[in-house]
């Protein structure tokens, strides 16, 4: 339910068309969402749109969903935005006192294991899809995806969100192996524009960042710089 | 958004499918896959038509309940062949396309299915016409419909370009429907393509030699099944 209002407490006995107390008032806030993630030879690209929604209500339409967990660790969210709120500033404790622990940089797979752990555990009451992405001295960039349900996999490109349906078939034609960081983020940046035209729960600006040995640079695109197709 | 993804709420078989149409100078191509699937894990056929030609130059392609859609081609297909001979011409695409809007529009409560209308007459040359499921008509140089679309918004957004040739037409269509087909699991089989110009339909094939010409991975790993 919304979040502490001051609103009577028979609000929601009220049906949905009652213009006294907006619809928003009765939803939950979610990043329906579009995110992405995609590995290079030495980094990764992620990026995400910035809609965040309360039932038809655009809560905040400059959003970050790209959250640092570390030093060269991001994580993507999407779903419900206190479920991923909670869960990556858990992981980010968890992961500091890890690194503290070890004396060193932590890998991308332990991240990834951390929100695995916690998304599979609370499985029940979470509505979360995760990207965790970065660059470790190991294995260089990686991409795991921990989806709704807890499962987690390392891929090379991910896409994750409402909003990936619509692009699962653009990224699956375009996406070749050996693609260097512009072609990732122009890639990225495309993909990102297709879903944010087509579902009604994505949209804002395109944020990216790219996380490599040298550290992360971020950018935004803004709505009237996104690239252009010819649509109908 | 056309969606008919209501495999759990259709009884019996349903076309958890992957249809569209596009236009070219000259003609139109309509293409779909061929599964036709029970509750979304028993395939109960796999070379299933969806493509019906309703008229000499007008073919329809069905999503949906597999019998709600064969009901309303066949109903569809006898009023328009009435017209036809009423009108003593061929009938316009437009003609098709709002028969089954009436129908699809006037029993909604009853049905779930939606088409795809498309095809060439003398008057307005090649036409698109998507019929959805509660009965709204629409014409667009291009369409895309059935579960599997969703998966190719993208692509399709990013490909189509007006004024493609023929040819690349019929790439776009084979690679949008082997994208479909990788990633919708009620969608697959081959994918039937018929294109309908001024000459009347110039061949219907199936997917097999058209997929092995495309470049897409999708459609290659496909012609080996």
């Amino acid at each position: 339910m919304a979040t502490a209002l001051q609103f009577p407490a028979n609000v929601s006995t009220l049906n949905n068309y009652n213009d006294l107390y907006p619809d928003w008032t009765q939803r939950e806030v979610s990043t329906g969402t579009t995110i992405m993630a995609v590995e290079f030879d030495g980094g990764v690209v992620i990026g995400a749109d910035s809609r965040t929604t309360t039932g038809a209500y655009i809560a905040n339409r400059v959003t970050d969903k790209l959250t640092p967990i570390h030093d060269r660790i991001f994580c993507c969210r999407s779903g419900s935005a206190a479920d991923t709120q909670a869960i990556a500033d858990a992981v980010t404790y968890q992961l500091g006192f890890h690194s503290i622990e070890l004396d060193e940089a932590p890998l991308i797979q332990t991240a990834a294991s951390l929100f695995r752990d916690m998304c599979y555990r609370y499985r029940e009451e979470l509505m979360a899809g995760i990207i965790v992405a970065g660059w470790d001295k190991r294995r260089g960039g990686q991409v795991y995806t921990v989806p709704v349900g807890g499962m987690m996999t390392r891929q090379p490109v991910s896409v994750g969100g409402s909003g990936s349906s619509y692009i699962y078939g653009y990224v699956d034609s375009n996406y070749k192996t050996g693609m260097t960081k512009e072609e990732c983020l122009k890639f990225t940046a495309e993909a990102l524009t297709l879903a944010m035209e087509r579902d009604g729960s994505s949209g804002g600006v395109v944020r990216l960042a790219v996380i490599s040995e040298q550290g992360v640079e971020r950018q935004v695109i803004l709505g009237n710089q996104l690239p252009k197709f010819s649509t109908v | 958004m056309n969606r008919h993804s209501f495999d759990s709420r259709v009884k019996g078989v349903s076309l958890g499918t992957t249809i569209l149409a596009v236009k070219f100078a000259g003609g139109v191509i309509i293409g779909s896959d061929s599964r036709a699937s029970m509750g979304g894990s028993y395939v109960s056929s796999k070379v299933i038509n969806k493509l019906v030609q309703v008229h000499d130059r007008i073919f329809c392609c069905m999503s949906g309940s597999l019998a709600d859609a064969q009901a309303i081609t066949r109903a569809a297909k006898f009023q328009l062949a009435f017209h036809s001979i009423q009108m003593d011409e061929p009938p316009l695409v437009m003609a098709a396309a709002s028969i089954m809007q009436e129908l699809c529009y006037q029993h909604k409560e009853e049905l779930s299915a939606g088409f795809i209308t498309a095809g060439w007459d003398r008057k307005k040359g090649p036409q698109v016409y998507s019929v959805s499921m509660g009965g709204m008509l629409v014409s667009q140089p291009f369409t895309i419909g059935g579960s599997g679309s969703t998966y190719i918004y993208g692509y399709a957004d990013a490909k189509y370009k007006p004024g493609m040739t023929r040819e690349e037409c019929q790439t776009f269509a084979v690679n949008a429907l082997a994208l479909a087909m990788g990633r919708d699991n009620v969608s697959g089989g081959v994918a039937h393509l018929a294109i309908i110009s001024e000459k009347g339909e110039d061949m219907k094939e199936d997917a097999d030699r058209a997929l092995s010409q495309s470049r897409c991975v999708m459609g290659n790993s496909k012609a080996k099944e």
